[in-house]
């Protein structure tokens, strides 16, 4: 039943077999969500912390509320509670953790790597709510878990990730679990926000959407953080919403039906427009549900291999 | 006690008088006295047995940080020279970015005296003094009083002198002193905020990365003014296949280049980042196989004059940090010979008469400490073993920090032991 391993810290190299483990897991998981009574006693005893180091109101709330509903004892950090902002080392806070004998530890943080070196000190196990620039594991499988719900399964279909490739750890989960399941991924973005190699994982590069739009059955459209304007990647956000922003006009010229994710909080008119946003081929909801019940799939599967 | 040494059986290889054969070395009051094949000696001698040993001209590793004054938790000059003493070091360099910088002619003094008083000054401590003044890279420091103290060489390191008419000036200064200027070459808008080679290995990490091109325009830069000026310049620890070809075709053209590489760019690739161990985080970037072949290929055609270590220490707190706060950095000079032997001499790009050339008859020349082997001259002698197998222990370091990414490697080539003004350290 348990998962090849003891934590959550990426999907790159992850065996299909546990993907498919956290997936199927996840369906009897999001039936419970559908209930009058959505909690179960499955990890009552459990102590999780959640240690989170860079603000996400969405990431914090979808794993607490998993947490929650496994009736897992629960505790939050947020960076500027913790004493990180007095100048502890994550060293020095995650052992302090660890005396109070926690059993899980869901850590995001604004550094890649950090949950690969918390897994590295300290017993517990580590799951990663996204480290940086890195990997965001719930985020990519609950994006796959949409994927397969809607088109039945992930084998051949082909996924294009659109915008911020460069800084995105929903990009890198994305492209390394969709591989691994047999997907197709391309990205498509502006040049100066691709990063260099990205071809060589075997993922296809385009720079004009229109010209993607024929090909896939469905667009990973990530946030475009408001600050890469200021920090020169693009000239304005206008013309990145011009040139690379998904409206009802541009997805009609496909004459076909593409699903439409987005890991939220979308910028609406800058990456998404309206209509797409809430138009009839978007899943950008369902990606929420699914979030809690992939979170609930993935503590219930590490819980239960102590 | 003796002063009288008499060194058995070991193999003198000193490129710079086309020697190699076994003999034995007799020293009287620190001088060469006489190099024969065989020495028969009566009375008070030391004989130390050097049967299956390189006797060398003694090493010296043109680019480590000492890190005092400023940062005496990392490294000072007693653990810094002792460390290089253990890694088989007659002589050491030190680099400026100390707390002060070495700007000032007192700061230069201080580290000499201080290098002559710990362990009976066996480490020569030759400092190199900062191009501009706090390093800041806006005003030149005081470069005629600092050589004039005991400065051998300039530079800005761990920051590049970014700008150029600073790096004009400064060549044309250090020109009248007849000193290198010795550039980390970065173009600091490039490099801004990475922590590792930009390529492959970076995008699936998702850490910021420092493109190859970032070290190659400043040094293209550099090589022009070089020209321009008609000066020295030195390129420290080059790290890719196009510095490598820009350094030949600049020697190519007359230009009055020299360069160095470490041990660690011809030794690993930014494949071993994927642990996220931050004593893999060192600036210039471990780069890609295609590079450690071009320096490879470069130290066999003499592109690449010098190998030195860019001794980095840092203390186990600062780096037990996330990847990306981590400081750059690694120890090296106890590792230098093993790294060498095992990857360039057992490999066959380079003969072991050719790696002495590179760890001290190039990088003398190039700071104007040259040294003899013959009778008659003051002995300065590393010996090696250059066939015996040892594995790294971090925890034997004779350096004041670990940082190394080498724990636990298998290595061939050890140093055995130095002399260098009258006192003989054998390990």
């Amino acid at each position: 039943m348990a998962l090849s391993s003891r934590h959550l810290l990426g999907l790159q190299g992850m065996p299909q077999d546990d993907i498919v483990k956290i997936l199927d897991t996840a369906i009897s998981f999001k039936e419970i969500l559908n209930r009058p009574i959505k909690k179960v006693p499955t990890l009552q005893g459990k102590t999780i912390v959640n240690l989170f180091f860079e603000n996400s109101t969405r990431t914090r709330t979808s794993f607490e509320l998993a947490e929650r509903r496994l009736s897992a004892d629960v505790l939050s950090f947020a960076a500027s509670a913790s004493s990180v902002t007095k100048g502890e080392t994550l060293k020095d806070t995650a052992r302090n953790i660890e005396a109070m004998k926690i059993d899980m530890v869901v850590i995001r943080h604004n550094a890649a790597g950090t949950a690969d070196f918390l897994s590295k000190v300290i017993k517990a196990n580590i799951i990663n709510a996204g480290d940086g620039q890195h990997e965001h594991p719930t985020q990519g499988l609950l994006d796959m878990y949409t994927l397969r719900e809607k088109f039945g399964k992930l084998e051949g279909l082909h996924v294009c990730i659109v915008g911020d490739i460069l800084h995105s750890r929903v990009a890198r989960s994305n492209i390394f679990g969709l591989q691994t399941m047999g997907a197709k991924v391309s990205v498509c973005g502006p040049a100066t926000l691709i990063p260099r190699g990205i071809e060589q994982l075997g993922v296809d590069v385009y720079h004009h959407i229109d010209d993607i739009l024929p090909k896939v059955d469905a667009l990973n459209v990530l946030r475009i953080q408001l600050e890469r304007e200021a920090g020169g990647y693009f000239p304005s956000l206008r013309e990145f919403h011009r040139y690379f922003g998904l409206t009802k006009e541009r997805l009609d010229r496909a004459n076909k039906p593409i699903t439409i994710l987005h890991p939220g909080p979308i910028n609406r008119d800058v990456e998404l427009s309206a209509d797409v946003a809430d138009g009839p081929h978007s899943v950008i909801l369902e990606q929420v549900l699914n979030g809690v019940a992939i979170r609930m799939a993935v503590l219930y599967l590490l819980g239960a291999s102590e | 006690m003796t002063k009288n040494i008499l060194l058995q059986s070991g193999r003198l290889i000193d490129p710079s008088n086309q020697r190699d054969e076994v003999v034995d070395i007799l020293i009287t009051d620190g001088i060469i006295e006489s190099i024969k094949p065989k020495i028969s000696v009566t009375g008070d001698h030391t004989v130390i047995d050097l049967k299956n040993k390189v006797v060398a001209p003694g090493f010296i590793d043109i680019h480590v940080h000492l890190r005092e004054p400023g940062y005496e938790h990392k490294e000072t000059i007693e653990t810094g020279t002792f460390s290089a003493a253990y890694g088989g070091f007659t002589a050491v360099c030190c680099m400026p970015n100390t707390n002060p910088a070495i700007d000032d002619e007192s700061i230069v003094t201080f580290i000499t005296t201080q290098g002559k008083k710990v362990h009976n000054g066996i480490v020569d401590v030759f400092p190199i003094a900062s191009v501009s003044k706090a390093r800041e890279g806006k005003t030149l420091a005081p470069i005629a009083e600092l050589v004039h103290a005991g400065a051998v060489g300039l530079s800005d390191d761990g920051a590049p002198v970014f700008d150029a008419k600073v790096m004009r000036r400064a060549l044309e200064y250090a020109k009248m002193y007849n000193v290198p200027v010795m550039q980390h070459c970065e173009i600091p808008e490039l490099a801004h905020g990475g922590v590792m080679n930009e390529g492959r290995v970076s995008t699936e990490l998702g850490l910021p990365g420092i493109p190859g091109v970032a070290e190659e325009i400043m040094i293209a830069r550099d090589l022009l003014l070089s020209e321009y000026t008609n000066s020295r310049y030195h390129v420290c620890h080059m790290s890719t296949a196009v510095a490598v070809d820009l350094v030949r075709q600049g020697k190519k053209k007359g230009i009055q280049v020299t360069c160095e590489v470490t041990p660690h760019h011809f030794t690993v690739t930014d494949e071993i980042v994927r642990s996220y161990d931050t004593n893999t985080k060192m600036n210039p970037p471990l780069r890609t196989q295609n590079d450690i072949d071009a320096i490879k290929a470069g130290l066999q055609d003499g592109t690449i004059d010098v190998i030195a270590t860019d001794h980095a220490p840092h203390s186990l707190d600062e780096k037990e940090v996330d990847y990306i706060q981590a400081p750059f950095g690694i120890v090296g000079l106890e590792t230098a010979i093993g790294l060498c032997i095992t990857e360039l001499v057992e490999k066959k790009f380079l003969t072991l008469g050719q790696l002495i050339e590179k760890l001290s008859i190039n990088p003398r020349k190039i700071i104007g400490k040259e040294i003899r082997v013959s009778e008659g001259e003051p002995a300065n002698l590393t010996f090696f073993d250059p066939s015996v197998e040892w594995k790294v222990e971090i925890a034997k370091f004779k350096s004041k920090s670990k940082n190394s990414p080498f724990d636990g490697r298998m290595l061939k080539g050890k140093a055995v032991g130095i002399y260098n003004h009258g006192s003989l350290l054998m390990y």
